[in-house]
């Protein structure tokens, strides 16, 4: 089974290594992008096949080390 | 009056610390690794600059997790005082132990430079030894010191006078060009509400003797020395 973790920043908190990209694009010539969010995507192999037990193991992963839930927001995604 | 640092994978300012306490204190600070779960007999516990395992994850987020930590924050919960470094202040927000978050500099670049700031409270340990509104230039290193916090935390640690440092030009003024790194409120150091817990960006240890361009850091020690001595 795996767990797919993306951890993004919150609304309102600022961006930069998303701006950058932004900018980056907008170089590039790809005019019709709005805004450009920066995250992190982690995979993570886990032991066991029940969905629910992953589930709330991944988000006590994601509260206590993965994320930084002052400034980030995190999504989990096991597949079996 | 006898200091322990603790020692991180990748910690780099852990010696110039040492350095700094023996010389300022007259005795040589414990050293303690990470993976110790004690603590020795201590007056004051700093976590030094640096790059603890590797700044992966999240600056700090790692070392936040040792065994050691457990020992610091019960230790500071039970008001041992800490200093928290550059790397130190973020392992102190990623712990929990000062509010708010230390994101990425706002121009996307490690800055290593003597940078002006104000002293915005002598009512420290750390920093009695200053004069209120002092200006002082410390170096900084780091690639992640842009201090975020929701306005509600910000609002309360201005209230209550725990801004310690803030980012200015020569002059005092607290303007968005003197702000270095994108801080909220050009916010540069914090202390928590007990006032024994304070971690900032600058690096104090890099400018204690002449010979380092200046002397200003060497007062927060000497602060620290009279309060714990």
């Amino acid at each position: 089974m795996k767990a797919r973790v993306h951890v993004t920043l919150k609304n309102g908190v600022l961006d930069p290594q998303g701006k950058a990209v932004h900018h980056a694009l907008q170089g590039l010539g790809f005019a019709g992008v709005g805004d450009v969010r920066q995250g992190k995507f982690i995979e993570l192999e886990l032991e066991g096949t029940d969905v629910e037990k992953a589930r709330s193991d991944v988000k006590e992963m994601c509260e206590k080390l993965l994320a930084n839930t002052v400034i980030e927001n995190y999504d989990i995604d096991i597949v079996a | 009056m006898k200091a322990a640092v603790i020692v991180f994978p990748g910690s780099n300012c852990d010696r110039d610390v040492q350095v700094a306490l023996q010389k300022r204190m007259g005795t040589a600070p414990h050293m303690v690794w990470h993976r110790e779960t004690a603590l020795p007999k201590t007056d004051l516990i700093v976590l030094p600059g640096g790059f603890s395992y590797g700044d992966y994850l999240r600056c700090g987020a790692m070392a936040a997790n040792s065994p050691i930590m457990r020992a610091v924050v019960a230790a500071a919960r039970a008001g041992t005082p800490v200093l928290g470094i550059c790397n130190g202040f973020q392992i102190l927000i990623e712990a929990g132990l000062l509010p708010g978050a230390l994101m990425r500099n706002r121009d996307l670049k490690f800055i290593c430079k003597d940078v002006t700031m104000r002293v915005e409270t002598t009512d420290t340990i750390f920093t009695s030894h200053y004069n209120n509104g002092e200006i002082v230039k410390i170096p900084v290193a780091h690639h992640d010191g842009n201090y975020f916090a929701d306005a509600e935390t910000v609002k309360r640690l201005e209230g209550e006078g725990q801004v310690v440092l803030r980012y200015t030009d020569a002059e005092g003024n607290a303007t968005d060009a003197a702000n270095i790194n994108g801080s909220v409120n050009n916010i540069a150091g914090i202390v928590d509400e007990e006032r024994r817990i304070f971690g900032l960006m600058p690096h104090p240890e890099r400018v204690i003797e002449p010979l380092h361009r200046g002397t200003q850091g060497a007062l927060i020690f000497d602060s620290l020395l009279e309060a714990l001595a």
